[in-house]
């Protein structure tokens, strides 16, 4: 299975070189939470649940496909004051959003 | 039941329901013969195309009569690119335009022209400067910005716009749907779009206005009778949409105010009732009658079966909601949260009362669906 394999493997960053670099840079998730083929709101449900189980500044990934979610787990990030580092092509569609915990 | 769906469409008009039953009996012989009775539907047809030309601020000839203000839209762009194919085949437009449009933008495309899109902010503003930019461009034959927008009610400023379109030496359309019979027209455009059944007319007509000197060229067959629309004219449902036209012209101001202050008092309670909410577009700069806002965790379908049991017909840019599984693209060009998305749009006579009632249904409403998904609040 993809989803199995290295998070960095797995991904094609559709950012700016700076980002790339600086996504490189940081820290991998601490936690991966599967909402492939799951509609939204559940893949922000999930992500709401799951975020107070990692430490403050770790990163959750969310893998997602509803393409909903590309739009609104940014927009979440920014009505909860958490950070969007990021969102990452899946190879076999859908996207690796990373989200950081502010708080 | 308490209708809340204007931008979709708006119940007809008195004043249109009195026109239509007079014009079935006094305009529907054939406007291009000679004989009295069509002479008759001509001398209602062109009275009907004065009334909205001079609402619009632009001449009666000018002004066409469309089948739908999507078919103007259709015209307006495909005439204006044919028309100045060799000035360019750019076309430049807002990321949140109407549907319409893009899928002209698309049929232009198609055809080995080139679109650029136009982003806008968090509140749904055209990035004005990046516009100016994108019209300045070589080979840019046309560039289309709507009044106002029909999801979130955001006004762009179609007057800066015009201004820049101007120095350009590029043409603007104007995709007037959400505002005419609301708001004076920005002045400044070559080209506006309207649909009838927006301000209070009958469905099937639509208004495309073309200043003089805008080059355009019919990308349909053409025939001898509306001026770049071809087929029988509609004189009935013309002279109700004119009639229409002028009374919502004349109470606008008025109920327009009326309208907006209600739209300030949903903008206002809406976060201060319902957590997890975000209120989305131009707080102040905006159409009088349309607020949208977005509930966190809540599926934007199960929310309008929640508020139609209750007797509210509201609608929703969420993706579970559109014929496609794709959310609203204008929600997604502003970034905002595209599920659990409802749009109020008050009609003429919307009452506080009735604002009042969706208020005090819209928390358990939303409380009782965040519950069955498991959501702690």
């Amino acid at each position: 299975m993809i989803r199995n394999r290295g998070v960095s493997d797995a991904m094609t960053p559709r950012h700016t070189a700076a980002e790339q670099a600086a996504q490189q840079a940081a820290q991998a998730p601490a936690l991966t939470v599967d909402a492939l083929g799951k509609k939204c709101p559940i893949p922000i449900i999930m992500l709401a649940e799951q975020i107070n189980h990692v430490p403050l500044n770790a990163v959750v990934s969310v893998l997602a496909d509803d393409p909903a979610a590309f739009t609104d787990i940014p927009a979440w990030c920014r009505l909860k004051s958490h950070h969007h580092v990021g969102s990452y092509e899946l190879p076999q569609g859908g996207w690796a959003i990373h989200v950081r915990r502010n708080y | 039941m308490a209708y809340f769906d204007a931008a979709s469409t708006e119940p007809l008009h008195p004043r249109a329901r009195e026109a239509l039953t007079a014009a079935l009996d006094a305009g529907w012989a054939d406007p291009a013969r000679l004989y009295g009775p069509a002479r008759r539907a001509r001398m209602l047809l062109e009275q009907a195309r004065a009334e909205v030309a001079e609402v619009l601020g632009c001449r009666p000839d000018e002004v066409s009569f469309t089948t739908s203000g999507t078919q103007a839209v259709h015209l307006g762009v495909l005439g204006v690119l044919r028309g100045r194919r060799r000035a360019g085949r750019r076309l430049v437009v807002s990321a949140v335009e109407h549907s319409s449009v893009l899928h002209s933008g698309e049929v232009h495309e198609r055809e080995g022209g080139t679109v650029e899109t136009v982003g806008v902010g968090l509140t749904g503003v055209v990035d004005l400067a990046a516009f100016g930019e994108a019209v300045r461009a070589e080979g840019t034959a046309l560039a289309c910005l709507q009044s106002a927008n029909h999801e979130v009610g955001t006004l762009q400023p179609v007057a800066e716009a015009a201004a820049l379109c101007a120095g350009a030496g590029v043409p603007l359309l104007v995709d007037a749907a959400q505002t005419v019979g609301r708001m004076p027209a920005s002045p400044g455009w070559s080209v506006l779009t309207a649909s009838a059944h927006k301000w209070g007319g009958p469905a099937g007509v639509g208004v495309l206005a073309v200043r003089k000197g805008v080059r355009w060229r019919g990308p349909l067959p053409q025939d001898e009778r509306e001026n770049r629309v071809p087929g029988f004219e509609n004189v009935p449902a013309i002279v109700a949409a004119a009639a229409a036209l002028r009374a919502a012209a004349a109470e606008a101001e008025q109920e327009g105010a009326r309208l907006s202050a209600l739209v300030d008092r949903i903008r206002a309670e809406v976060p201060r009732l319902v957590p997890d909410v975000e209120v989305i577009g131009e707080p102040v700069a905006r159409a009088p009658h349309i607020v949208t806002f977005s509930c966190l965790y809540v599926e934007g379908e199960a929310l309008l079966m929640e508020l139609d049991k209750a007797g509210f017909a509201v609608s929703s840019g969420s993706s579970c909601t559109a014929s496609t599984l794709r959310p609203s693209h204008v929600l997604e060009a502003m970034g905002v949260l595209t599920h659990g998305n409802v749009r109020v749009s008050l009609p003429r006579g919307a009452s506080g009362a009735d604002v009042d009632r969706f208020l005090s249904v819209l928390p358990d409403a939303v409380r009782r669906i965040r519950e069955e998904a498991g959501v702690k609040s």
